[in-house]
């Protein structure tokens, strides 16, 4: 179902001069998903979103998102497509409330400034100067300016950099909020807990490539990874074994003890282990 | 009559009216001028050159140029002329890439805003400026160099249209230039050097005729010698034209020579513009 699909990229490919960005990405985001691409820095991220965004020329691949080629962006399709860049776009002469109402200017359905300065936390801050504002401050006026038209579709390319820990939370709530009301959320990171908090789906992408596309926790099969079960010998050496089974093999361990097995452990490949192994692999 | 019930149209679900283009150019200008005058450093050196540069002149030379003009009146239409040049060439020349390094223009480029819209800002906030500028300039120089303003309506026409020509090559030429600069700061480096050379060589600072031949036929090849030129027409006598390297003030070939200046303004601006910074794809 065409129509089910947020967007839909096959065959993605971008180079610059002899640097290949994206060598050739598969992926589909459906509407109303949270979908996070996780990576570390240059491996592809931006430059995918960008394209997806309508700044960036792709230079192979078939891309829709919303049922247009973002090649080339109507003033339609953009009113449609919420964008929070990387990089911050500052307006040092005005004052918060100032841009936020002149970009509201620009949308056939824009949200009411005042609660959209408000929904990011900035109403404090509604009459400052923009300069004046802290790097966490900056980077939720441009979310503001990113959810003024009431999106579809919102771009959040790293959106907490520089958030201190209790505006990242605050800011999870928001994006919750509009995920709940049915907006489709791409977002990129490199905090594996965000990508954890906060999407449905998590692509993992690395030298240009998208490693794998599953929910956080089924990332790289972390459930039906092998456990390791650890314990100490009676002479107090460290034991460990890998198993697919663990239960079992606890059970087995303590019928051999004859009771408590001292220091017995049983662990998973943590989100971070699998992550670390995945752009590992690909480096 | 047939009775057929058209289906209920589809309400464009809780979509409002997309904002006409004209009102948006008009918020796009104010909010320009805004962020203009609320730079101090261009308030005080794109309006306070040209009038710290009158105090200073008049203040130096007292004498008359040939045909009983003096010189603070010669003097003057070369600063209006150069004040026209700096709230557009300059002005939008330095400012352009400083947004584009900041990343203003690439954030406007992600909204729904027409792209006719941003520039059609500029042009507001240009004009608007230049008007204000050019009564500024006015003003000092009548209440304390005795300027005579124009005395006829034909004259006044005359100086509407030679601006209007004049701001709107500069406009065009300084977004256009404004691509050259790779970074944020490169763009004064670019725009200054080439608009003082062009002061010196059009006559802003000196008598025009005054000048080597060779200088006067390089600086009739841009269009500042072309707008001192037609000011001239508007703020000296009828007689001084005589004076003037083509034996008269050669309104004709002011309005083609800027005419022209604005076409190869606007194809440069078409063909080059850039939203983003080099390294910014």
């Amino acid at each position: 179902m065409e129509d089910e699909l947020a967007i839909s990229v096959r065959g993605l490919r971008k180079a610059y001069g002899d640097n290949v960005a994206v060598a050739g990405v598969d992926l589909d985001v459906h509407r109303g998903e949270v979908f996070a691409l996780l990576g570390p820095n240059g491996a592809g991220k931006t430059t995918t979103v960008e394209i997806l965004e309508g700044y960036r020329r792709r230079d192979a691949g078939e891309v829709s998102v919303l049922g247009a080629d973002p090649a080339h962006p109507t003033p339609d399709w953009r009113s449609r497509v919420g964008i929070v860049l990387q990089g911050t776009g500052e307006f040092d002469e005005l004052t918060v409330a100032e841009v936020v109402r002149h970009f509201s200017g620009f949308y056939p359905d824009a949200d009411d400034p005042d609660k959209v300065i408000e929904r990011v936390g900035l109403t404090g801050k509604a009459k400052a100067r923009t300069h004046t504002l802290s790097g966490g401050q900056k980077r939720r006026l441009d979310v503001a300016l990113g959810i003024i038209g009431r999106p579809e579709l919102l771009f959040l390319d790293e959106p907490t950099t520089g958030f201190d820990p209790e505006a990242r939370r605050e800011f999870w709530e928001l994006i919750r909020d509009l995920a709940a009301a049915g907006t489709t959320i791409v977002l990129t990171t490199h905090y594996l807990d965000e990508a954890e908090a906060l999407a449905d789906r998590v692509g993992v992408i690395a030298g240009g490539r998208l490693v794998e596309v599953a929910a956080p926790n089924r990332l790289g099969n972390r459930q039906e990874a092998l456990a390791t079960v650890s314990w100490r010998t009676p002479e107090g050496a460290l034991e460990s074994a890998q198993s697919a089974t663990p239960t079992a093999f606890v059970a087995d361990l303590a019928a051999r003890h004859g009771g408590e097995v001292p220091g017995l452990t049983v662990t998973r490949p943590t989100l971070e282990d699998v992550y670390l192994t995945m752009i590992g692999h690909s480096r | 009559m047939t009775t057929t019930t058209k289906p209920a149209t589809p309400v464009a679900a809780s979509h409002g009216r997309r904002p006409g283009g004209g009102a948006l150019a008009l918020r796009q200008g104010r909010l320009e001028i805004t962020q203009f005058l609320r730079s101090r450093e261009s308030v005080v050196f794109t309006m306070g050159f040209p009038i710290i540069m009158i105090l200073i002149f008049a203040s130096i030379f007292h004498g008359t140029i040939g045909g009983g003009v003096r010189f603070t009146q010669y003097f003057i239409t070369g600063m209006i002329a150069t004040g026209l040049m700096t709230v557009s060439f300059q002005n939008l020349g330095i400012w352009i890439p400083i947004e584009r390094d900041r990343g203003v223009l690439k954030r406007y480029r992600g909204t729904p805003m027409p792209k006719w819209v941003w520039f059609a800002g500029k042009v507001i906030m240009v004009v608007a400026i230049g008007i204000a500028e050019t009564a500024l300039l006015l003003a000092v120089a009548v209440a304390l160099f005795d300027l005579d303003l124009p005395g006829t309506a034909g004259k006044w026409f005359t100086f509407g249209w030679v601006s209007v020509l004049g701001v709107t090559a500069c406009t065009l030429c300084g977004i256009a230039i404004s691509s050259l600069a790779r970074t944020a700061r490169s763009g004064s480096a670019v725009v200054t050097p080439v608009a003082l050379v062009l002061q010196f060589i059009s006559g802003v600072f000196f008598v025009f005729t005054d000048l080597p031949t060779w200088m006067q036929q390089v600086a009739a090849l841009f269009p500042l010698k072309w707008m001192c030129q037609g000011l001239r027409a508007v703020f000296l006598p009828e007689s001084f034209g005589a004076q003037e390297p083509g034996g008269s003030f050669e309104l004709g070939r002011v309005a083609l020579v800027l005419a022209l200046w604005c076409v190869i303004g606007l194809v440069l601006c078409l063909t080059t513009f850039r939203w983003t910074t080099k390294r910014d794809g």
